[in-house]
């Protein structure tokens, strides 16, 4: 290891250009590094000595900020939102990759909505969501109005994935199965669809992301109740909320600190997971 | 036994026009060979004999072609078009899925569930396509894991399998190396006894070896049809005998 690290030392002695851009590449690797790095330390420095059995109960108080329904309304928000924006968000990507013609305006407009909606600040999807869902239509501060305010979040992604997923497969397929009598559906589903799995559940992992991270979205739409959502017209607050309303609150750092970590391991959990499903089902 | 009549076929591309008056019999039990130089409209022609065309987009075709007199433009469906006359392609495609689902997606299109059946078809169509003694003990293995060679030999086996007429053949050794070439062509001889075989090839060498009628296109045109013999030994057109000869293409 060292003496690799000399050979190329003296490789780049007689080539100061080379040498700059080795060190400035090198140099922003390890920045991006220590900065996660640092991040990830960081939290589990100052939560994981205050993660004990009570943040776990079943019932919050105001004695004791359990996270346990957030924990449990978290999972219930991220498999409703992903419910009704999965299917569609696959869906219009079929549409646009398999039956839209080349060059269609329609695919080149959805395009850039779809890259135009990512970029808009979440906070501005919790305003639209405060007042479509929770006022027009009277879903109320509940786990509805937060899922389908964060699904419309999240489709333009899970579309945006999935397409490239399926535009990835080569034609070549296609081309087999047409050759021999199968139809359009029959090739997307048994040939297209399969081949792009893998693709397609990156862009949902994505979706997860957003989701799990999400609070001010979820402030205007699904409310902060502390308990685990019965019906989907409770209000529910998510780990990210809880996260939000108890550090706001000034006294519960620690457990804010605490919270913080079961949320990251949420995340590497549901990250690891979707990377074995399609490591397992799908190679 | 004319098994394909095509009668004064026009393709065109958008504007351009690829294909110019075609109008050619194709008969059964042999092997039709279409050659001419790059972009002569030769794998044009072959891909309109399935309909294959249709998934280019602005390609429109006037005159018709004809299976066992049926216009295929007319109210067949395309989706039986193309089980009745199967085709390989140029570039192995095997699906990404094991040697037995690749043979087997074919059937099951069409509707064969029943597991014994589906054996039968496996193991024949593999057995016609001279690769089972190579396969037998490995067909739960994914396709992609084989050759090059095997994967094309597969591919064959893929489109025998819904029971085809007529295979068409778009350059399939092209990618293939002299041993998995001479085995291909081997099969293809082997083939014509029950099937109808149309090739496009690069190649002379291989139109000679295994044709009977070879057609030679240029520019989007027919030049010359006939026995392969004959075309090969005494063309009657000047571009014919120029591009055999090799002064150009």
């Amino acid at each position: 290891m060292k003496s690799a690290i000399i050979q190329k030392w003296k490789g780049y002695k007689n080539d100061p250009k080379s040498f700059g851009l080795f060190s400035a590449v090198f140099l922003a690797m390890l920045i991006t590094m220590t900065a996660l790095l640092f991040v990830i330390v960081y939290i589990l420095v100052k939560g994981v000595p205050h993660l004990t059995p009570d943040l776990f109960a079943a019932k919050y108080t105001s004695e004791n900020v359990s996270l346990m329904p957030a924990l449990i309304n978290t999972l219930l928000m991220t498999a409703l939102s992903l419910l009704f924006a999965v299917p569609v968000g696959i869906e219009a990507a079929i549409y646009l990759t398999e039956y839209a013609k080349h060059g269609n305006k329609l695919v080149v407009l959805v395009g850039r909505t779809a890259e135009t909606l990512s970029g808009i600040p979440s906070i501005v999807y919790g305003l639209f969501g405060a007042l479509f869902f929770v006022k027009y239509l009277g879903f109320g501060l509940s786990l509805l109005s937060g899922a389908l305010t964060l699904s419309i979040m999240i489709l333009p992604l899970i579309m945006r994935t999935t397409e490239e997923a399926l535009r990835a497969v080569p034609d070549s397929y296609r081309e087999g199965s047409f050759g021999l009598g199968a139809g359009k559906l029959r090739t997307v589903f048994r040939i297209v669809l399969p081949c792009a799995v893998p693709g397609i559940l990156s862009g949902v992992t994505l979706g997860i992301g957003r989701i799990v991270g999400e609070s001010a979205a979820l402030l205007f739409t699904a409310g902060t109740v502390a308990e685990p959502a019965i019906s989907i017209f409770d209000s529910a607050r998510t780990l990210s909320v809880h996260m939000y309303s108890i550090s706001g609150e000034g006294l519960y750092i620690e457990q804010t600190y605490a919270t913080a970590v079961v949320l990251l391991i949420v995340v590497i959990a549901i990250n690891a997971l979707s990377d074995y499903i399609a490591k397992k089902f799908f190679k | 036994m004319d098994k394909i009549t095509v009668e004064k076929l026009d393709l065109f591309y958008g504007s351009f026009q690829a294909l110019k008056e075609i109008t050619l019999n194709i008969p059964a039990n042999e092997i039709t060979a279409l050659i001419g130089p790059s972009g002569c409209g030769k794998s044009t022609l072959l891909k309109s004999l399935n309909r294959m065309n249709d998934l280019v987009e602005g390609c429109r075709i006037e005159g018709s072609i004809r299976l066992d007199r049926e216009d295929i433009y007319g109210d067949m469906d395309v989706n039986l078009l193309r089980k009745r006359v199967g085709m390989v392609f140029q570039k192995p495609n095997p699906f990404p899925m094991s040697i037995y689902d690749n043979i087997a997606f074919g059937p099951r299109t069409h509707g064969i569930r029943s597991k014994a059946k589906l054996d039968n078809i496996v193991e024949r169509s593999l057995r016609d396509a001279a690769i089972w003694d190579e396969v037998k003990d490995r067909l739960k293995k994914p396709a992609l894991g084989m050759s090059g060679g095997q994967q094309q030999r597969l591919c064959i086996a893929r489109a025998l399998a819904v029971a085809p007429e007529v295979l068409l053949m778009d350059e399939p050794t092209s990618a293939l190396d002299p041993i998995s070439t001479a085995k291909v062509e081997e099969l293809a001889m082997e083939l014509k006894k029950q099937y109808t075989i149309v090739i496009v090839t690069h190649n002379m060498q291989q139109a000679v070896r295994i044709s009977d009628k070879t057609a030679f296109f240029l520019l989007g045109e027919m030049i010359e049809f006939g026995e392969t013999e004959k075309i090969f030994s005494m063309p009657e057109n000047k571009k014919t005998e120029d591009y055999i000869t090799g002064r150009f293409g």
